[in-house]
C-alpha cells in the first residue's frame, strides 16, 4: 500500500520535473565555448560569432584578426587567449556593440579608423546595458572605449595608448556620452586627446584610473552629476583635468602632478556647485586648483605642494569652504583677482605663516592672510612676474601683510595650524 | 703680471677682511639651511644673500682697497712694467678672492643642501655677481680722486641695482598695464645684473609659477638654451665693459 503510493509520488514527481525543466531549459540553454583560431572550428570571429547563441562563449586564440568591424549583437563573451590582435586597419571601427550583457576580455585592439564624423573607435557600446570590458590592450586607436547612452556597464584594468601628436588628429581614451550607472575603474590611459571624457553621465563611479601625457585634458566632464571619483592620478597632461558644469561631485584620494604650462591646471573646476573634494593631492602643477563660477563647495584636508599658484579662487566664487588643507612650498598659496570675498578659510596649515601659538593648541593666535600682495599685483598685472622674490617686493608684501590695502581685508584663516596634518 | 697678482693677493690675505667675509657668508648659509625645516626656505634666504650681500661687500671693499692702495699703485708704475698688467693684475686679485670667499662661504652649503640645478646657478650667478661688482668699483675709482665721493658712488649705484631699479620697473608695470610690455621688460632686465640673476635663479626654483602666463614668456627667453648662454653673455659685458673703459682712463691718467 505506502510503496504503491510512494510510487506514483515519484512518477508523478518526475513528470513535473520534466515539464518545469522542459519550459526553462530554452532559457537556460547550456552555454558553448566557440574557439576562433587558425586549427579551430571558425576561422574568423565573425563566423563564430554569426553561429554563437546566446550566453555562448568565443574563445579567440593568439593571431592578428583583420575582420573590419566586427558587430556584436547579442549577449555573449569574447574572451581572448594571451591577447589575440584585432586590428582596424585605419579605417574600421573594430568591435560595435549593440547588444546588452556583453563581455569582453584580454583582446589587443589597435589601429582603429579615424574620422571625427562617425567617432570611430576601439571598442563602441550603442545604447545598452550591463556589458563589461575588461582587461584589454587599446593601442594607437582614435577613440579607445566609447560608451553612448550606455547604462550599468564595468571599464576595468584596460590599458589604452595612443601616439597621435595633434589634439585634432586624436580622439579620447574613455568616452561616455549620456550614460548612466557606469564603473570605470583601474584603467591607464596615455597619448590620448583626453584621458576620460564625460558628457551627461550620471552616478557613475570612477577609481584607481590613471591617466597621464594625454594631448588635452587628463580628466574632462562635463553636465555629469553626482559622480565619484576616488584614487585616480592625472600625471603630465596638456591642460591637466578640467571640469565644467556640473554638481554634486565627489573625489576623494586623487593626484594631480605636473600638469605645466599656460593654460594647464591641477583641476579647472569652471561652473560647479556642492562638490566635496577630499584627501587630494596637487603636486608642482602651474594651478593646483583653479575655480571659476564655483559655489558651495567643500575642500578639505587636500595637500597642495610644490605649485605655482596652490589656488587661484576667483571672486565669482561663493559659499565655498576651504579647511584643514596642507599648503606646502607653493609660489603662492592663493590668488584671486577681486575685492569681494565669500568664502571661507579655516583652520588650515600654510608654511608661510609667520605667527605664534602662545598656548600651545596648535592653532596660531594671530590670523593668517593668504593673499600676497604680490599674487594680487601678478593677477592684475602679469609680466610683473618678473620682479618675483626681489627685495623690493618681499618689503611691500611684509607691510602688505600688516596693513592690508590692496588686498582683500576678509580674505583670512583665523585659525591657522601651527604644524601640517599628517595626510 | 704674475709676480704683481702675487703681490695684490698677499696683500689682501694681510688684510683679513676677506676671510672675515668667508667666515660670515659660511655662517649665514649654514645657519639659513639648518634652522629652516625645509630646504627651499633656506634657498631663499641664501638667495637674499647672493642678491644683496655679495654685491654690496664686493663694491665697497674693492672702490676702498682701490684708493687705500693707490700709493702702491703708484710704486708699483715707478718701476718699468706695464699700467694694464698692474690694473688687470689688481681686479685679478680682488675678483679671485671675492669668488673664492663666496664658493667657500655659500657654495659648498648651498651644493649641499639644495637642489642640484638650483645649487649651481646660484653659485654661477653668485660668481658672476662678485666679479661684476668688483668691475664697477674700479669704474667707480677711476671716475673721481676723492676718496668719499668715489665711495659714495659706488654705494649709489648699489643702491640703484639692488633696490631702485625693481621700484622702476614695478612703477612701469603699472603705468603701462594695458601696453603688451613682455618684450620691453625682458630687454629692461638686461640693464640691471641683479634682476638677471634673480630671474635666472627664479626659473630654477619657482618652476612651476614660471610656466604659467606671463613666466611662460621669460621661460622662452631666459630658460631656453640659447637664452642661458644670452644670459651669461650678458653678465659678462657686465664684467668686461666697466673694466675696460676703466682701464683705459688708468692708461691715460695722471696718478
Amino acid at each position: 500500500m505506502y510503496n504503491n503510493i510512494s510510487r506514483i509520488n515519484i512518477k508523478n514527481i518526475i513528470a513535473v520535473c520534466i515539464i518545469w525543466l522542459s519550459s526553462i531549459l530554452p532559457n537556460f540553454s547550456f552555454s558553448t565555448v566557440l574557439r576562433v583560431g587558425k586549427e579551430a572550428d571558425f576561422k574568423t570571429i565573425k563566423s563564430a560569432i554569426k553561429h554563437a547563441q546566446n550566453g555562448d562563449t568565443v574563445l579567440i586564440s593568439k593571431a592578428i584578426y583583420k575582420e573590419g568591424n566586427i558587430v556584436i549583437d547579442k549577449p555573449i563573451s569574447i574572451i581572448g587567449e594571451d591577447y589575440p590582435i584585432l586590428d582596424g586597419e585605419f579605417e574600421y571601427e573594430i568591435l560595435s556593440i549593440k547588444s546588452n550583457n556583453v563581455v569582453i576580455k584580454k583582446l589587443q585592439l589597435q589601429n582603429s579608423g579615424r574620422s571625427s564624423m562617425n567617432d570611430l573607435s576601439a571598442i563602441k557600446i550603442y545604447e545598452n546595458k550591463y556589458v563589461v570590458i575588461e582587461n584589454n590592450k587599446l593601442i594607437n586607436n582614435f577613440f579607445g572605449i566609447y560608451l553612448q547612452y550606455a547604462k550599468h556597464c564595468l571599464v576595468k584594468n584596460n590599458t589604452l595608448t595612443a601616439s597621435q601628436k595633434e589634439e585634432y588628429q586624436s580622439g579620447n581614451g574613455i568616452h561616455c556620452w549620456k550614460s548612466d550607472s557606469l564603473q570605470i575603474i583601474g584603467n591607464r590611459v596615455y597619448g590620448h586627446r583626453d584621458g576620460i571624457y564625460f558628457e551627461f553621465v550620471t552616478h557613475t563611479v570612477i577609481w584607481r584610473n590613471i591617466a597621464h601625457k594625454n594631448l588635452r585634458y587628463g580628466l574632462h566632464f562635463m553636465f555629469s552629476h553626482k559622480n565619484a571619483y576616488f584614487t585616480n592620478f592625472f600625471k603630465d597632461n596638456g591642460a591637466g583635468v578640467a571640469v565644467m558644469f556640473t554638481k554634486e561631485v565627489v573625489m576623494m584620494n586623487n593626484t594631480f602632478q605636473e600638469n605645466w604650462g599656460d593654460a594647464a591646471y591641477g583641476v579647472l573646476f569652471k561652473e560647479l556647485s556642492d562638490c566635496y573634494l577630499s584627501g587630494n593631492k596637487f603636486i608642482r602643477n602651474t594651478t593646483g586648483i583653479f575655480f571659476e563660477g564655483s559655489n558651495r563647495i567643500v575642500a578639505e584636508k587636500n595637500t597642495f605642494i610644490n605649485n605655482g599658484w596652490g589656488m587661484r579662487l576667483q571672486a565669482n566664487c561663493i559659499d565655498n569652504r576651504i579647511d584643514k588643507n596642507n599648503f606646502l612650498g607653493n609660489t603662492y598659496d592663493i590668488s584671486t583677482n577681486g575685492f569681494l570675498t565669500l568664502n571661507h578659510f579655516d583652520a588650515n596649515y600654510w608654511d608661510k605663516y609667520e605667527g605664534y601659538d602662545l598656548n600651545k593648541d596648535n592653532i596660531g593666535d594671530v590670523p593668517f592672510r593668504p593673499l600676497s600682495l604680490f599674487s594680487v599685483i601678478v593677477e592684475k598685472n602679469s609680466p610683473a612676474m618678473l620682479l618675483y622674490r626681489s627685495f623690493m617686493i618681499s618689503l611691500l608684501d611684509k607691510s602688505e601683510k600688516i596693513l592690508p590695502t590692496l588686498t582683500p581685508e576678509n580674505f583670512i584663516d583665523n585659525n591657522p595650524r601651527m604644524t601640517p596634518y599628517k595626510l | 703680471m704674475i709676480r704683481v697678482l702675487k703681490y695684490v693677493a698677499l696683500d689682501i690675505l694681510k688684510n683679513k677682511i676677506i676671510i672675515a667675509y668667508t667666515i660670515m657668508l659660511a655662517l649665514f648659509a649654514w645657519s639659513a639651511f639648518s634652522l629652516e625645516d625645509n630646504e627651499s626656505k633656506g634657498v631663499l634666504t641664501v638667495l637674499n644673500i647672493v642678491l644683496l650681500t655679495v654685491p654690496l661687500v664686493s663694491i665697497l671693499f674693492s672702490t676702498i682697497y682701490i684708493y687705500n692702495s693707490s700709493e702702491f699703485i703708484e710704486l708699483l708704475i715707478s718701476n718699468p712694467v706695464n699700467r694694464g698688467m698692474v690694473w688687470k693684475a689688481l681686479f685679478i686679485g680682488l675678483s679671485l678672492s671675492m669668488v673664492t670667499a663666496y664658493i667657500v662661504g655659500v657654495g659648498i652649503p648651498l651644493l649641499l643642501f639644495a637642489n642640484f640645478a638650483t645649487a649651481i646657478m646660484m653659485v654661477a650667478t653668485g660668481i658672476m655677481l662678485s666679479m661684476i661688482f668688483v668691475s664697477v668699483a674700479f669704474l667707480c675709482s677711476m671716475f673721481t680722486r676723492d676718496k668719499a665721493k668715489g665711495i659714495g658712488v659706488s654705494i649709489m649705484l648699489w643702491l640703484y641695482f639692488a633696490l631702485l631699479f625693481d621700484g622702476i620697473v614695478l612703477f612701469l608695470f603699472f603705468q603701462f598695464a594695458d601696453y603688451p610690455i613682455e618684450k620691453i621688460v625682458v630687454i629692461l632686465s638686461a640693464l640691471s645684473p641683479v634682476d638677471l640673476s634673480r630671474i635666472l635663479i627664479l626659473l630654477k626654483l619657482d618652476v612651476s609659477a614660471m610656466l604659467g602666463f606671463s613666466g611662460a614668456i621669460f621661460q622662452n627667453y631666459f630658460g631656453s638654451n640659447w637664452g642661458l648662454v644670452l644670459s651669461f653673455a650678458l653678465l659678462g659685458l657686465w664684467i668686461a665693459v666697466p673694466f675696460a673703459i676703466s682701464l683705459r682712463k688708468f692708461k691715460k691718467k695722471d696718478l
